[in-house]
């Protein structure tokens, strides 16, 4: 049984954005309603595949019907699944935001792009080949780029050089990593190499460590982990809002590349790695929490505060990641539901905050911006859920990851979550006062709305709503996520998927 | 031959770290063009080298033969790297533009400050 339903997240959004820089480059309403229903089929789509992962076991779709692992696979599994899912959601929900504030009328060929950027997001997610990974690393990059920079401006453009020179820079990593994977044990298909590691003879283990080395590298890129986060908070602050939005599932590419990297072909299990993957992430990640919640404190502009808070999130989440035990993994999944959402309600929030301030410096009081009271709950309920406090999903999370961690390095992990934990609220609610309170210290009055953009703030309250879900259906969600992990952990279908069969019956 | 491939490899990768640690948007882009030859090369040796073997199976003879799967990864690779290379020409000839400077950092003044 082969569902062609796969593929479809993926040469849904390749055809639809070559379909709308051929025949509507000049209609932007034209543009708006192809690229926003096809973002809505894809999460349609998703949803069914949704369905179907959690009902069958991992389904491997052959590309061109060669079998694995000669040939490229794509494989449906529940973590792929939720991935893609979340994707579209995102996708969807920021997409209308970018069309109702007019962010798609500064430059040319938004919804094109966004388009291919979803194309290599849900092919990262569906791939299991390592050098497939690989290509739909760089589409998805490569939109990115054109997304960064889109309507310009000196600040953007020279954030974009630097993001793009950074990634290139991983790019190449990458292949180093690839490379030497493949000349130790000569596949590219992951559930294969899972195969192949754990049956290295000893010789072996210094290449293998080499290649695993790298290859966690350039997700630490990804993933914005320490000491590979430079290029995010000036990419995050520069990118246009709902870009810098849709970019919050970028870097939970790497988390997600991570989780699959750590459980399938490297687990602490196997001889040749070793728990030392593990050790090394969860130090990084301790230190990106770190970083991102002082840079929190002492961000001096909106953008920048929010670009940390992300960071500070990509931390909480690769601490439960590091620890590669079911329990961590699905709190983990969970978190990265939630700091998803979380992190892309802030960037447009600011980018709400930006369309109505003279500029989002936080270093001086200026009088109250327009629907000031509801832009400031908005911003209220983001920073609640950012900084994992209760009733939002981030307390759930962040009381799961924690759970999950009381193993030898407990006491260091809380507290280290805790207080940076504290540091980020107090960094939030200094960036909320200046902004909406300390304003009518000066003005009390607030100046009439000039913009008529309601769509704007559903698509705000859209998110929020699916953070509450988040939080209601917790239980639920966490069973789901509990038999995600423990598939994870228990790879036998994954790669019993791939095997060898004989094709054409 | 393993000495000279693995040589250029090495002196190559050099050559780009130094280059990319640069300040001004020309020599890291040279230096990105440097690091992705030296890659093209490595994944090529990861498929051993073997010189004068066809890269296909052949079932009359008993002649060895040469990985070809490495000669593909080594097309997608040039195709991509090739292509980004140009995206990040344009863009730093477009930061040139606009900015007047071809530094790649950000200046003091927008660090933080600029949104």
């Amino acid at each position: 049984m082969m569902s062609h339903w796969i593929i479809a997240p993926v040469v849904l959004p390749a055809v639809m954005g070559a379909f709308i820089v051929l025949t509507m480059r000049h209609d932007l309403l034209l543009q708006r309603v192809f690229s926003i229903a096809a973002t809505g089929a894809l999460a349609v789509i998703s949803l069914a595949l949704l369905w179907a992962a959690s009902v069958n076991p991992p389904e491997v779709y052959r590309l061109g019907n060669w079998p694995a692992p000669f040939g490229i696979v794509l494989m449906l599994d529940r973590l792929s699944a939720v991935m893609v899912a979340l994707t579209a959601f995102l996708a969807l929900a920021v997409q209308i935001y970018s069309a109702s504030t007019g962010w798609d009328t500064r430059g040319r060929h938004f919804h094109a792009l966004w388009q291919f950027q979803l194309m290599g997001v849900c092919g990262a997610f569906l791939t299991a080949d390592a050098f497939n990974l690989f290509v739909f690393f760089e589409v998805l990059l490569i939109a990115s780029y054109g997304l960064m920079i889109h309507s310009g401006g000196r600040d953007r453009l020279r954030a974009g050089v630097q993001y793009v020179a950074y990634n290139l820079v991983g790019s190449t990593l990458f292949l180093f990593a690839l490379a030497t994977i493949y000349s130790i044990t000569g596949t590219l298909n992951m559930a294969d190499i899972a195969g192949k590691v754990a049956a290295l003879p000893e010789q072996d283990w210094a290449m293998i460590r080499v290649g695993a080395i790298l290859l966690i590298l350039v997700f630490a890129i990804k993933g914005a982990l320490v000491p590979m986060q430079f290029w995010l908070p000036a990419t995050y602050a520069n990118a246009p809002g709902p870009v810098a939005a849709l970019f919050a599932v970028m870097t939970k590419v790497g988390a997600y590349a991570m989780i699959r990297t750590g459980t399938l072909m490297f687990p602490p299990a196997t001889p040749a790695t070793g728990t030392f993957l593990s050790d090394l992430i969860l130090i990084a990640a301790l230190l990106t929490l770190a970083v991102g919640a002082i840079g929190v404190l002492g961000a001096r502009s909106l953008g920048w505060l929010v670009a940390f808070a992300a960071i500070a999130s990509m931390g909480t989440l690769f601490v439960a990641i590091s620890q590669f035990t079911p329990e961590a993994t699905a709190a983990a999944l969970y978190y990265t539901l939630h700091s998803t959402l979380a992190a892309a309600i802030l960037f447009l929030v600011a980018d709400l905050v930006a369309d109505r301030r003279a500029h989002l410096r936080l270093t001086e009081a200026l009088p109250p911006i327009a629907r000031s009271g509801l832009i400031a709950a908005l911003f209220f309920a983001g920073a609640i859920a950012m900084a994992g406090m209760p009733p939002l999903s981030g307390f759930l999370g962040k009381l799961m990851i924690l759970d999950a961690t009381r193993g030898d390095s407990m006491a260091l992990i809380w507290s280290v979550i805790l207080a940076t934990s504290l540091i980020t609220i107090v960094g939030l609610s200094r960036a909320g006062s200046v902004l909406f309170w300390k304003a009518h210290a000066s003005t009390p009055e607030e100046p009439a709305e000039t913009k008529d953009e309601p769509l704007s703030f559903a698509a705000v309250f859209l998110l929020i709503a699916g953070l509450v879900a988040l939080t209601v259906f917790a239980g639920p969600v966490m069973g789901w996520m509990e038999a995600t992990a423990a598939n994870l952990h228990d790879p036998s279908s994954y790669i019993g998927a791939n095997a060898l069969v004989e094709v054409g019956k | 031959m393993e000495l000279l491939v693995a040589s250029a490899i090495g002196v190559m990768t050099a050559v780009g770290i130094y280059l990319i640690l640069r300040q001004r948007t020309f020599p890291v882009i040279v230096g990105l063009a440097m690091l992705s030859y030296a890659v093209n090369v490595f994944i090529f040796a990861s498929g051993r080298i073997k010189i004068g073997f066809p890269p296909i199976l052949n079932k009359y003879a008993e002649t060895s033969y040469t990985d070809p799967l490495t000669q593909a990864l080594v097309l997608t690779a040039i195709v991509i790297s090739f292509g980004m290379t140009a995206v990040i020409v344009m863009m730093a000839l477009g930061s040139f533009l606009e900015t007047g400077d071809d530094r790649i950092d950000m200046t003091d003044k927008t660090d933080g400050e600029d949104a």
